[in-house]
């Protein structure tokens, strides 16, 4: 920031109240957070759906090898969770087991068939 | 399975059934507060919390009828020495010492580790956080918390690359409190932002769910910027930033605790910027908790140093607020994380805490001489966030390397940690939810296309392990090699066969530290300490602290060193504690048959202050037990002393010696012996004899009929006495 810039923004600041300042404090922090938490809203991320399989009865390496794979399709952004679960419905499975035999590579024609038609 | 505090924790007995158990309870503790004027002993407290019912007081709490008051602020202990079973008797040790928050470490490079770490590997500089080491160690919590009687909040990380897999795991099993910070992530991690901040909603998500305290990372830019005071601004806009984006995540203000360092040391004039800034972050952050850290930032490798920084830092705490005292051990200069430094620190908070009790309501700050002041840090923060802005948001101002700048901002100095939005490690692995996303659990942050009519989106599933917890798969080890157990077997047969070594952080590490001082200039001192150690005998000497008393007239060193061999217990040769009567008894023989002593210090010595703990009534002295005393003061000769017991007819003489330089306390053992017996008087008259110093095989060899050395109380002397008399009487 350049000294004339300073100086300016220092003196409007400097009129304000100290409830005005605090004010202006959390009104920028709003600012700056705003676009970060849609971001989060809007993404997912592989630990993420690692964390949904979790939740779901997932053991930590099970969570892996399925997040991975489903990364490697470009699925991530239909959730991994929806994935096993809706192959669970596909196959009349319980979810774990569902998602133990797509460990084994089973089920993903079912899911290409599934979710790449949808976007 | 209960404990007792005679007895050692039985970590193989935590491990048993471990993949049964399930943790007790959810979510912070906070102490709960006694009402102000509230008395423990004697002393009417302002700020202290419900009492312990097994505790270790501070060391002057025998002159206060050992009282432990316990102050209103959660006290931390951060322990984690790679391993979580030696780690676990030291949250013990430090729970009694009164710390009810205890902080455990990860080991180094898991916030890189993409996904959790099973088993209970070892770790270097923490522990590998599993489900194995956390489950364990909430279950040994349970029972300490039991033994003492106050809740104990565990606590970890919930940072790096698996942040949202960490919050489930720490939500599964009970975890109280984590730190969250995208911010640290991306600083001091080099982990992807855009990858740092979306997972830490969904973390942060979790943590709520379960009502988990979570602590942010901005004290680390104190630690790391080469300039530390000067990142003040910064420092409010990081703690903003974080606390912003929690709340938005939907963690409630009330378990959002800023860590907090006072950014500043003596020889520096600390108190004046510390205390500005200590105002303005509590003012600006109203409705947040505030954890008080210790700054280390400054801590070399002396101890005592350590200390008195951490005093004026828990100082500041008293004179502002904290919600949290954290400790670490004091001692990071050396990187001797032990089990005593550990309890160290948690005794200077407690200490500093009680000492200060009340302080606020004589003293308070001058608003007229502050207020300039705070308002120019605050109006530096809004001109910081209002340049992050121009440059077109957090990213950008990360990537311009704006954070942990070493200039008073609004002065830039060009050395801040730069980060590039779309670089470092798990660049490239966020991608957007599409249309359909969905996650059939509960607690999950943002978008989450779920199908109507679904009461709890986990319904889908018939429930997620949250709720759920017997859907949780516990997996044991998956290193044959690298476990507690193989670690654990060595010791278990150590341990049946009685033996032991010392240790400072894990079972029988047979370290121990020496002191010396060395008549010599640094560099000569630490070559004799070493040489000094190896000739003792012990292996691997170490030096972990010089002072220099003068250049060239002496060195203090302290040297670590492992002792090579074991200690066997059941042939040590403890001394038995000797027989005391009864008070009751005491009196009863007084009654029938009076008893008078003389008594002073001898020689030149002036110390009473032990004598007369002995002789007064309000001590429990002699007094008590209605034996009559003739007190002569101190420096009395040794003639005056017999010459006093001849004319009074005094059963004993009793002699405090502070003074042993030369030996002078023996010497003055012996004249008394001596001249007793060249006045015919040494068979009428006890000669007793006490101090710091003394014990009684020590008097006994030089002509005493007793010796009483510190601890020692009347009913021990009284005791003697009598039963010395009794003796007489059976004999005659």
């Amino acid at each position: 920031m350049d000294e004339k810039k300073v100086q300016q923004r220092r003196s409007e600041l400097e009129a304000l109240s100290d409830q005005q300042l605090n004010e202006k404090f959390w009104e920028l922090a709003e600012r700056i957070v705003d676009p970060l938490i849609n971001l989060a809203h809007t993404h997912t991320s592989p630990s993420i759906e690692r964390s949904v399989l979790l939740r779901m009865g997932f053991n930590s390496l099970q969570a892996k090898v399925l997040v991975d794979k489903i990364f490697e399709r470009g699925l991530l952004g239909k959730g991994a969770g929806h994935i096993v679960w809706r192959i669970s419905k596909e196959t009349s499975l319980p979810v774990v087991k569902a998602g133990l035999e797509l460990i084994e590579g089973r089920h993903w024609d079912e899911v290409d068939r599934v979710f790449k038609g949808v976007h | 399975m209960a404990l007792h505090p005679d007895q050692k924790l039985d970590v193989s007995k935590i491990l048993e059934k471990l993949e049964e158990y399930r943790p007790r309870r959810k979510g912070w503790t906070w102490r709960v507060p006694l009402p102000p004027g509230s008395k423990v002993g004697d002393y009417s407290y302002r700020e202290i919390s419900q009492p312990l019912q097994n505790s270790v007081p501070l060391p002057p709490a025998k002159y206060f009828n050992h009282i432990d008051p316990q102050p209103q602020e959660v006290i931390t202990a951060e322990i984690a020495s790679g391993r979580f079973e030696d780690d676990i008797r030291r949250m013990r040790m430090a729970a009694w010492h009164g710390a009810d928050h205890i902080m455990v470490i990860r080991t180094l490079g898991q916030s890189h580790f993409d996904g959790l770490i099973e088993g209970s590997p070892e770790g270097v500089g923490g522990i590998p956080i599993t489900r194995k080491e956390i489950r364990a160690t909430r279950k040994a919590l349970d029972l300490v918390e039991d033994e003492v009687g106050r809740p104990i909040n565990f606590h970890s990380y919930v940072s790096g690359i698996a942040g949202p897999e960490v919050a489930v795991l720490f939500a599964e099993e009970g975890v109280n409190g984590a730190h969250q910070d995208p911010q640290y992530n991306v600083l001091y991690r080099g982990i992807n932002p855009i990858r740092s901040f979306v997972d830490a909603a969904v973390a942060k998500h979790l943590m709520a769910s379960v009502n988990m305290l979570q602590i942010d990372g901005a004290h680390n830019a104190n630690a790391s910027s080469r300039v530390a005071w000067k990142v003040m601004p910064e420092l409010l806009v990081q703690h903003a930033i974080n606390c912003v984006y929690s709340t938005k995540a939907g963690l409630p203000k009330e378990l959002i605790a800023l860590s907090t360092v006072p950014p500043m040391t003596a020889p520096a004039p600390e108190f004046r910027l510390n205390f500005v800034y200590a105002l303005t972050v509590r003012e600006l952050f109203q409705g947040f908790r505030f954890r008080a850290q210790m700054n280390t930032r400054y801590i070399e490798s002396d101890l005592l140093d350590a200390t008195r920084i951490h005093v004026l830092d828990t100082l500041l705490s008293r004179l502002t607020s904290a919600d949290i005292q954290s400790t670490i051990t004091p001692d990071e200069g050396r990187n001797v994380p032990w089990h005593v430094n550990s309890i160290r620190g948690v005794e200077t908070a407690k200490h500093t805490l009680l000492a200060l009790d009340g302080m606020k309501e004589f003293v308070e700050p001058n608003e007229k001489a502050l207020r300039g002041a705070v308002r120019d840090m605050k109006i530096r923060a809004i001109l910081y966030m209002q340049d992050i802005l121009d440059n077109g948001g957090y990213f950008e101002a990360v990537h311009q390397g704006f954070f942990v700048d070493s200039g008073f901002f609004p002065e830039r100095v060009g050395d801040g940690i730069a980060r590039d939005k779309d670089g470092e490690l798990g660049a490239g692995t966020v991608v957007p939810r599409e249309s359909d996303y969905m996650a059939p659990v509960c607690h999950h942050f943002g978008e989450n296309h779920l199908p109507d009519g679904l009461e709890k989106p986990c319904d889908l599933i018939g429930g997620c392990t949250l709720d759920h917890p017997e859907k949780i798969q516990y997996l044991d080890e998956l290193d044959e090699t690298d476990n507690v157990e193989v670690r654990m077997q060595p010791h278990r047969e150590k341990m049946a066969s009685g033996l032991f070594r010392p240790e400072v952080e894990w079972q029988n590490d047979g370290f121990i530290q020496l002191d010396m001082t060395i008549p010599d200039n640094p560099d000569v001192a630490e070559a004799a300490a070493l040489e000094i150690a190896s000739r003792m005998g012990l292996e691997e000497p170490t030096v972990i602290s010089k002072t220099v008393l003068h250049p060239a007239e002496g060195t203090y060193v302290e040297v670590k060193a492992r002792v090579p061999f074991f200690i066997r217990r059941d042939e040590l040769k403890i001394p038995e504690k000797p027989d005391v009567l009864d008070e009751a008894s005491v009196r009863q023989f007084v009654g029938n048959r009076p008893i008078k002593v003389v008594a002073g210090t001898l020689g030149n010595d002036e110390h009473s202050v032990g004598m007369r703990e002995i002789l007064d009534i309000k001590h429990g002295g002699i007094e008590k037990f209605g034996m009559k005393y003739v007190y002569l003061g101190t420096s009395v000769p040794v003639e005056k002393m017999i010459d006093a017991a001849i004319e009074t007819g005094a059963d004993a003489i009793l002699s405090s010696m502070i003074i042993t330089h030369n030996e002078v306390h023996l010497k003055g053992m012996r004249q008394l012996d001596q001249l007793c017996r060249e006045k015919g008087i040494r068979d009428k008259v006890l000669l007793i004899c006490g101090g710091t110093q003394i014990n009684n095989d020590m008097a006994t060899e030089n002509g005493m009929d007793a010796g009483f050395g510190r601890g020692t109380h009347g009913i021990d002397v009284a005791s003697f006495i009598v039963k010395a008399l009794q003796q007489r009487q059976r004999n005659s």
